[in-house]
This record gives C-alpha cells, structure tokens and sequence, in this order.
C-alpha cells in the first residue's frame, strides 16, 4: 500500500518528469508500433492473395456428373481441403466470359473442360502440400490435367518467408530500442530520487522495499506510454487514410491489450533493471 | 553494543583509511570521535552501520558481525539504529512530519501506530509546532533536530552521529548538543564525529581520537590529556 501511495506520490511530485517518461515511453513504442501496423497490413494482404490458392483439375469430356459429385465428396475428405467446386462445361464458359470479358464473342459452344476447383485450408496453401494434393488429384482416371499456378505459389511463399524474416528482424531491432530509451527513461527517474533511495536505505528499507515502488511507478508508465502509442498509431493510420486514400487494417483488440502489456512489461523490467544496477553501486 | 577489533579499511585509490582499529563502546556509553579531516572518523561511523565492511578485522554491532552479516540483515540493524549527518538528508519534498513517518514506513509499520510515534518523536526534539513546515522553511538547526527526530522515532539502541553540528551556528549547535545528552540519558548510546572541539572540552564524555587512520588516544584507556590542537 505504501509502495503504490509512494509510486502515485511520486507523478504528483515530479510531474514533468513523469509526462516526459511517458512520453518518451509513448513515442519509442509508437515507432514500434508504427512497424507493427505494417506488418500486420502486409500479412493481411499476402493472406487475400493466399486465399485465391487454388487447385483445378480439368476432367475429361463425358465424365458422368455423378462421378464428379462422388470425387468432389471424397476430395472434401481430405484434411487439408476447405471446400470443393464442381464446375460444369457451361459454368466454365460462363466465367471465361466474365473473366475474360473483351474476347467473350470468341467464347462459343462447350469447348472448355468442366473442373473440380479445389479450396484449401488456411496453413495448407504451401507449395509442399498444393504439390502433393496436385499429385493425388492426378490418380483419379477421368482427370485430364490438373493445374495450380506452381510457380505463383512459389514466389508468394517466398515473398511471405522473406516478409516474415525482415519483420522478425526489424521488429526485433524496433523492441530492443524500445527497451533501452525506455530503461534510460527510468534510470532518470531513479537518479532523480537518488537521495530518497539512500534515505531508504539509512533508515532500514530493504532492497525488495525500495524496489516496489519504482517497479509499480515503472510499470504505470508502461502502460500508459503504450495506450498513447496506441493512440498515436491510430490516430497516425486515419490521417493516411484519409488522405493517401489507404485502406488500412489496426490491430485487433487482442493484439491492442498485448501492446499495453508490452508497454507494462517494458516499464516494469526498465524499472527492474534501473534500480537494481543503482542499489547495487549504492 | 559496538566492538571494533583490529579494524583496517583500505580503498583502492585513496589508500588506508583505518589502520588496527580496536575500541568497545558500551550500552548507553556516549563518545567522540575527533580528529582532523581524513583522520578516520567518518570510516568507523559508516563501519559502524555497515555501509562499508573492514578489509581486515571485525565489527561487532549488536548481535551482528561483518564477518556473517547478511545484506537484509544490515536493513533490520538500521532499524536499530539513528543515523544523523552533518547535512541532515532529509527530503525536501516532504514534511518534517513525513519525513519522520517515513522511517517507521520504511520498517512497515503499523499505519496506526505512526501518527503518535511521529508527534512523540517531534515534541522530544522540540519541534512540535512545526510539524506541517517542509525542510526548507526550517532553519539549519530544526533541520537537524528534524533529522534526529526521524532517527529516534524506532527507539534506537545507538545513535550514529557524523558531524550533526557541522552546519550549525553556536546557538544551535548547542540545543542539537544538548538534545544528543538527552537521549543518551534515556538510555540510548551515541557515537558522535565531530571537529567541534570546545563541545568536547566541555563535556565529560570518551573521546576517542584518530589521525591519519589510528586511534591515537582514548580516553577510556588513558587518564585525561589535552586534545591534539588542529584536531
């Protein structure tokens, strides 16, 4: 109780100090946070492209329609398949058409083979198992060919492993600067009561209640740095949407909590680390 | 209550501070400690509540020994103890009140406990009226009594003084002096460093003198003689 009327005391005390602590919590997370909406918005738009993957396997002409109704059932079965869509020789006509909308009057009659369009499962759209799904669609006697833009799924898998690696890296290098401008943040702080810590100190605080404190003060502003990150990136992802005409995701709320948790995490092992260097060269 | 036995403290940049210290102080005893600046003074009081360990020898305060003593150990003797110095260190942000109730805070205290505590500890010291007053609307010499306070207010059994009266005027020198018999003849024991040599003539307490790192005279051991002048 003394620890948090001590921590609380400690904003109404120092307040400029405090609001420059927050701020400067505020603004190391907001970079942070600014490469985490990029992030985020890159995943979402590799995961709509991710979700065109598909596979077709063209059948030959004169397959009964039963036998399509019975593979397609049995091709749902398999673990790694979401959905499958038979496609007759007229609804193929009818797509080419749309798909191709400027040659639709050299679309005539029923040239074109019907399918078997196969959807995949989220984490089943690698190029590892497109392949191996591609290869048993191959078994079934009445499929002609079978086809699954290999090369495309390829380079997006790439271009995702690429993605992943950098954000790791950058988001690595973005956390770690976060760390060490917030840990300096709160070593002033500390060094700013350095008295009051060898005042503790005389009159009989142990280490553990001298450290409460600036843990409980530490991790406050933590949590408040990271909401005004919050607020900043928000605020940062409307202005370019509003006039560079984005479509930007923000994070979910989950991911939105995780950040102020990040924020507290932060304030607190700053904090942790600060005092802790201090008590022992004091 | 306080065994020093053949004491030396060395710093690796300035060089020997204390060299063979032995001396006991007794329960309820009062002694000086003079000598010149550098002498040693300051070292046997910061030995004495273990902000400094002896590189050779042993310190005994209390049940506690620099030899076993643990780091927590060192908090729960400070509790013990009063600890006063020549520039007060008290917060200035805080009320004389507060900054005596900040003490028995620090030892988790029952919260309502401490209010009678700090008023008893204030009204010993004189200080009563000036409960609300912050640090720096005090003069030098509440201030110290201010610090005094807050190192009576757990009932210490010794009370480490270094220098108290070093920023003081004469008048007020003598009220913190006087203040320091009073509680010594409540039973509390004080060890005082101070350069305020005519407050030693005119006391009859130990005195114990250093220079350069020795204890060169202590008048528990010696018949009375005139203190080294300079010191």
């Amino acid at each position: 109780m003394f620890a948090l009327r001590t921590a609380l005391a400690s904003f109404r005390r120092s307040p400029l100090l405090s609001a420059l602590s927050i701020t400067t919590i505020g603004f190391s997370l907001f970079a942070f946070g600014l490469f985490g909406l990029v992030a985020v918005n890159i995943r979402h738009a590799l995961d709509t492209i991710d979700e065109r993957v598909e596979i077709r396997a063209f059948v030959a002409d004169g397959t009964p329609a039963e036998k399509l109704v019975n593979a397609a059932s049995a091709i749902e079965g398999y673990p790694q398949v979401l959905r499958v869509d038979i496609v007759t020789q007229d609804q193929a006509l009818v797509r080419a058409r749309q798909e191709l909308g400027e040659f639709s009057d050299v679309f005539d009659g029923q040239f074109l083979p019907a399918s078997l369009d196969i959807h995949l499962k989220p984490g089943s759209r690698d190029p590892a198992t497109v392949r191996a799904i591609a290869a048993r669609l191959k078994g079934f006697l009445f499929v002609d060919d079978v086809r699954y833009g290999e090369e495309w799924i390829s380079q997006l898998y790439k271009l995702r492993n690429i993605a992943g690696v950098a954000g790791a890296v950058l988001g690595l290098a973005f956390a770690a600067v976060a760390v060490i401008i917030i840990g300096t943040t709160i070593r002033m702080a500390v060094l700013a009561r350095t008295k009051e810590i060898s005042v503790m100190r005389l009159v009989g605080a142990t280490d553990g209640f001298i450290r409460r404190p600036f843990l409980i003060e530490g991790t406050l502003k933590g949590v408040l740095g990271g909401l005004l990150a919050l607020g900043m990136t928000w605020t940062a992802m409307n202005v370019l949407d509003h006039y560079l005409s984005f479509q930007t995701v923000f994070f979910d709320r989950g991911i939105a909590v995780l950040g102020a948790l990040f924020g507290a995490a932060m304030g607190f092992a700053g904090s942790a680390l600060s005092v802790g260097r201090h008590l022992r060269q004091v | 209550m306080i065994r020093f036995a053949n004491v030396s403290k060395y710093y690796p940049r300035s060089g020997t501070a204390l060299r063979g210290a032995s001396f006991k102080l007794a329960k309820g005893e009062f002694a000086f400690l003079v000598g010149p600046s550098g002498a040693g003074k300051s070292t046997i009081l910061k030995l004495s509540y273990f902000d400094e360990f002896p590189t050779e020898g042993e310190v005994c305060v209390g049940a506690y020994s620099s030899r076993s003593i643990r780091r927590r150990d060192v908090a729960k003797l400070r509790r013990r103890l009063g600890i006063v110095f020549q520039d007060f260190r008290l917060l200035e942000d805080r009320t004389a009140e507060q900054n005596v109730a900040f003490a028995l805070h620090v030892t988790g205290a029952n919260a309502a406990t401490i209010p009678p505590k700090v008023s008893r500890a204030l009204a010993q010291v004189g200080l009563a009226s000036k409960a609300s007053a912050m640090p720096l609307e005090l003069s030098g010499g509440e201030q110290q009594r201010v610090a005094i306070a807050r190192a009576l207010v757990n009932d210490p059994f010794l009370l480490i003084a270094d220098e108290p009266t070093g920023n003081l005027d004469e008048r007020a020198t003598r009220g913190v002096f006087q203040l320091l018999r009073e509680i010594n003849a409540s039973g509390t024991a004080v060890l005082m460093a101070t350069h305020n040599l005519e407050l030693v003539r005119r006391s009859e307490y130990r005195t114990i003198e250093l220079n350069e790192g020795e204890i060169v005279f202590d008048s528990a051991d010696s018949p009375p003689r005139a203190i080294a002048q300079g010191a």
